[in-house]
C-alpha cells in the first residue's frame, strides 16, 4: 500500500464534514471557479482576473500571486490546486511574446483537466472604465451566445459549453424577474469572439412585457482562439453521464401523448347501481311495510319468537 | 353613422396596440434556441461580419443593437413563465425557471454505491439475515429490563466479573482474568483491523476495473498505470524504439511481457524435483480423468448457485427465506453436476448436503 492508496480518516466532526462537502454528490453544488495569475502576467491580464472575480465573486478564488506553470505542457500543479480549493473551473492567465495577453479558461472533471482552450485578449475594457452603476455581487447573468459558429465548429461548441459552465452561476428553481439586470453577450464573427457585458434596463412598454435597454457596464473583451485541449469523447460522454438517481421515478399507469396530453388508467371496483341515491322525491319513499320487509328481509324473524 | 364611427375606434386602438408590441417585438430570421433554466438563449443567425469589421464606435453600436435584439427576446420568453408573487401581494414577482437543459459535464463523477465488507458477502452467500435485537432485556438477577449493552448491562459487566471459570484441561495456575482481557484485547483488535482492510479494500474497488482507455479519473493504481504506460509506450510501428524516454527509464523499451524474462531450471542440480515433476506429468497424462482444480471448480459452483439464486429471484418477489433455504430444499439437483466429476476426490460418505463439501474445499 502506498501513500496515495492509505485512507484518510477525518479525526473530528468538523473534518469529518469538511470531507463530506468534497464528496461527489448526486446534486452537485455549484462549481467555484479558480483565477489563477501566471508567472508573468502584465497588467492587462491581471485586470481581466480582477474584473471576472467580481463578476463571479462568490464562487471564485483568486490566485494573485506568481504562479510560474503553464497549464498545456503540465496540468500537475493546475490538479493540484483544483484539489486543493475544491474548484472545477479555471482561468488562466499569462504573458509573453509569442502569446501576448494569453488566457486559458478550462474545466476539471473528477480533479483532473477535462477541456482547456487558450484564447489571446485583443482588446479588454475593464469595469471601472465605464463609469456607471454596476450590479450587484453575485447576479444570475443571462448569457447569450450569437452567430452561427457557435453551432458548426466543434471547438467553437465546446467553448460555448464551457462559457456557460464559467458563467451561468448557481442552478436555482425560480427567480425575480426585476432582478434580472446582467447580461453577457458572447459573438462569434471572423474569427474572433467579442464578449460584451451589459445592464439591462426595463423601461415599461405599455404591455406586460417590459422593453429592455442596454447599457454598457464591463468588462468586456475582444478574444481570439488559439491552442485548445478538448477532452477526448469518450471522457467527454462519461463526464456527461448523470446518475440514475436523478431521474424521476416513472409513475405506473399514466403516459403522455405528443400534444402534452395525460391518459391515466384508473381501476375501480364496479359499482353496485341499486344502492344508487337518486333523486329523493315524496312518492318514491317506501312506504312502512316495504321498510320492515327490507330490514328482516333476509332473516325471517322465526329467531325472536325462538 | 355609428357603426362607421365604432369600426373606426377600434381601428385606432388595434394600432396603439401594435404601436405597443411593436416596442418589444423583434425579427429574426431563425428563432433562437432557449435553455429558460441557465437563462440562456443562442442565436444561430450569422451577424453582420462585414458591418462588424468597421471601426470601434461603429462595431460597438452594431454588437450592443445586437445584443438589445436578443436580450429582448429573452426577457419576453422569461416574463411568459409562471410567475406568482413572493410573501404575498406586495412581493416581487418571482417566475418559476424549469430544470435547465443544455448539457454540461458533471464536477465529480456520481457517488458510487459502498461495495459490501466481507462480512455482507458472506452472509449473502449463506443467506444470513439482520436479526433485529431490543435494546432491552429482561435481567434476571437484578429483576428489571436493563440495556443489552453498555453501562449498566443486564447481566453485568463480563469484564468485571469477579469469578472465572477454569475451563476443563486448563492450566490451575494460568491466571484466567487476565486471559479473558487478552482475548477480549485481541478480539478488537482484530475487528479494528478488518474494518480497516474493508475500508481499504472499498478505497481501491472504485478504480479496479480495467479500464481498457484509461481515464484520467478516479483513484489510480500504481501498477495499472504502470501496466498502461509500458503498453503505449511499446505500442508505436517500431515497438517502443524511437520513443522519447522518462529520466529514469531504462534505454531498451520494454518487451510485451512487462520486462520478464524467461527462466529455466538448472540443468544439473535438484534431481529428485525434477523427477517427482516429470512422473506428475505422466500420471497426468495417463490419466483418463481430467485434472480437477479444486479451489476453481468450487468457485465455479457456489457462482452458479447464486446465478441460479438471482435468476429465481428476478422473475418473482423476493422470496421469504434466503438461499440457504432454498438450498436445502433442492440438494439433489446442485449435487448432481458436480458429483459426477468430484467423485474421485471424495469419500463416500461425504455425498449429503452443500455446506459439508464446501469446507472441505
Amino acid at each position: 500500500m502506498d501513500a496515495l492508496d492509505r485512507v484518510v480518516k477525518p479525526k473530528t466532526k468538523r473534518a469529518k464534514r469538511f470531507l463530506e462537502k468534497r464528496e461527489p454528490k448526486l446534486n452537485e453544488n455549484t462549481k467555484n471557479a479558480m483565477l489563477i495569475r501566471g508567472g508573468n502576467a502584465n497588467l492587462t491580464v491581471t485586470e481581466v482576473l480582477k474584473d471576472i472575480y467580481a463578476v463571479k465573486k462568490p464562487f471564485a478564488v483568486l490566485y494573485k500571486r506568481k504562479n510560474i506553470t503553464r497549464p498545456f505542457e503540465d496540468q500537475t500543479s493546475l490538479e493540484f490546486f483544483s484539489k486543493k480549493s475544491d474548484c472545477s473551473l479555471f482561468l488562466f492567465g499569462s504573458h509573453n511574446k509569442k502569446r501576448p495577453n494569453n488566457l486559458i479558461i478550462g474545466r476539471m472533471f473528477d480533479y483532473h483537466v477535462l477541456d482547456m482552450i487558450e484564447l489571446g485578449v485583443e482588446k479588454f475594457v475593464s469595469l471601472k472604465d465605464i463609469k456607471n452603476s454596476k450590479c450587484p455581487e453575485g447576479t444570475k447573468p443571462m448569457l447569450i451566445f450569437a452567430g452561427d459558429m457557435f453551432d458548426v465548429n466543434e471547438e467553437y461548441r465546446r467553448l460555448k459549453s464551457l462559457l456557460i459552465d464559467f458563467f451561468r452561476g448557481p442552478t436555482v428553481p425560480s427567480i425575480r424577474l426585476a432582478g434580472l439586470e446582467y447580461v453577457l453577450h458572447f459573438t462569434a464573427v471572423d474569427g474572433k469572439i467579442y464578449m460584451r457585458s451589459y445592464k439591462v434596463l426595463l423601461k415599461k412598454s405599455g404591455c406586460k412585457i417590459p422593453r429592455i435597454e442596454l447599457e454598457e457596464m464591463g468588462p468586456s473583451l475582444d478574444l481570439v482562439m488559439r491552442r485548445t485541449h478538448l477532452a477526448s469523447d469518450d471522457l467527454y460522454k462519461l463526464s456527461l453521464k448523470q446518475p440514475k438517481g436523478l431521474k424521476p421515478k416513472k409513475k405506473k399507469n399514466i403516459s403522455h401523448d405528443a400534444f402534452g396530453t395525460t391518459y391515466g388508467q384508473i381501476h375501480m371496483q364496479k359499482q353496485d347501481l341499486s344502492k344508487l341515491q337518486t333523486r329523493k322525491m315524496k312518492g318514491l319513499r317506501k312506504r312502512p311495510a316495504e321498510k320492515s320487509a327490507e330490514d328482516g328481509g333476509a332473516t325471517p324473524k322465526k329467531s325472536k319468537s325462538a | 353613422m355609428a357603426a362607421v364611427r365604432v369600426e373606426a375606434v377600434l381601428a385606432a386602438a388595434e394600432e396603439q396596440e401594435a404601436e405597443k408590441r411593436r416596442s418589444i417585438t423583434v425579427e429574426k430570421e431563425l428563432e433562437l434556441e432557449y435553455d429558460l433554466g441557465n437563462l440562456l438563449a443562442m442565436d444561430r443567425n450569422p451577424p453582420p461580419a462585414a458591418a462588424l469589421r468597421g471601426a470601434g464606435p461603429r462595431r460597438e453600436a452594431l454588437l450592443q443593437a445586437l445584443a438589445r435584439d436578443n436580450t429582448q427576446l429573452l426577457v419576453s420568453q422569461l416574463w411568459e413563465l409562471p410567475a406568482e408573487r413572493a410573501g404575498g401581494a406586495g412581493g416581487p414577482l418571482v417566475a418559476q425557471l424549469p430544470e435547465p437543459t443544455f448539457p454540461l459535464p458533471r464536477e465529480k463523477p456520481p457517488p458510487k454505491p459502498r461495495p459490501p465488507t466481507r462480512w455482507e458477502q458472506f452472509a449473502r452467500l449463506k443467506g444470513i439475515r439482520r436479526k433485529k435485537k431490543t435494546s432491552l432485556v429482561w435481567d434476571e438477577q437484578a429483576k428489571e429490563w436493563r440495556r443489552r449493552w453498555g453501562y449498566r448491562r443486564a447481566g453485568g459487566d463480563p469484564s468485571r466479573a469477579w469469578l472465572a471459570e477454569v475451563p476443563a484441561g486448563a492450566d490451575p495456575e494460568e491466571d484466567q482474568f487476565a486471559r479473558l482481557r487478552r482475548e477480549k484485547r485481541e478480539r478488537v483488535a482484530r475487528n479494528e483491523l478488518n474494518r480497516l482492510r474493508n475500508l481499504a479494500r472499498a478505497h481501491r474497488a472504485g478504480s479496479a476495473v480495467p479500464a481498457a482507455p484509461l481515464h484520467p479519473t478516479g483513484h489510480q493504481d500504481r501498477d495499472e498505470l504502470r501496466r498502461v504506460a509500458r503498453v503505449a509506450r511499446v505500442s508505436t510501428a517500431s515497438l517502443g524504439r524511437f520513443q522519447p524516454r522518462l529520466p529514469k527509464e531504462p534505454a531498451e523499451p520494454p518487451s510485451r511481457s512487462g520486462g520478464k524474462k524467461r527462466r529455466f531450471e538448472p540443468l544439473l542440480g535438484n534431481l529428485a524435483a525434477e523427477r517427482s515433476r516429470q512422473l506428475e506429468l505422466l500420471r497426468d497424462m495417463g490419466s483418463k480423468k481430467p485434472v480437477l482444480d479444486i479451489t476453481r471448480a468450487v468457485n465455479k459452483q457456489l457462482r452458479q448457485e447464486e446465478a441460479e439464486a438471482a435468476a429465481a429471484n428476478k422473475g418473482k418477489k423476493q422470496s421469504k427465506r434466503g438461499k440457504r433455504g432454498r438450498r436445502q430444499q433442492r440438494p439433489g439437483r446442485s449435487s448432481k453436476k458436480s458429483g459426477a466429476r468430484r467423485q474421485p476426490q471424495q469419500k463416500p460418505a461425504g455425498g449429503g448436503a452443500g455446506g459439508g463439501r464446501r469446507k472441505k474445499a
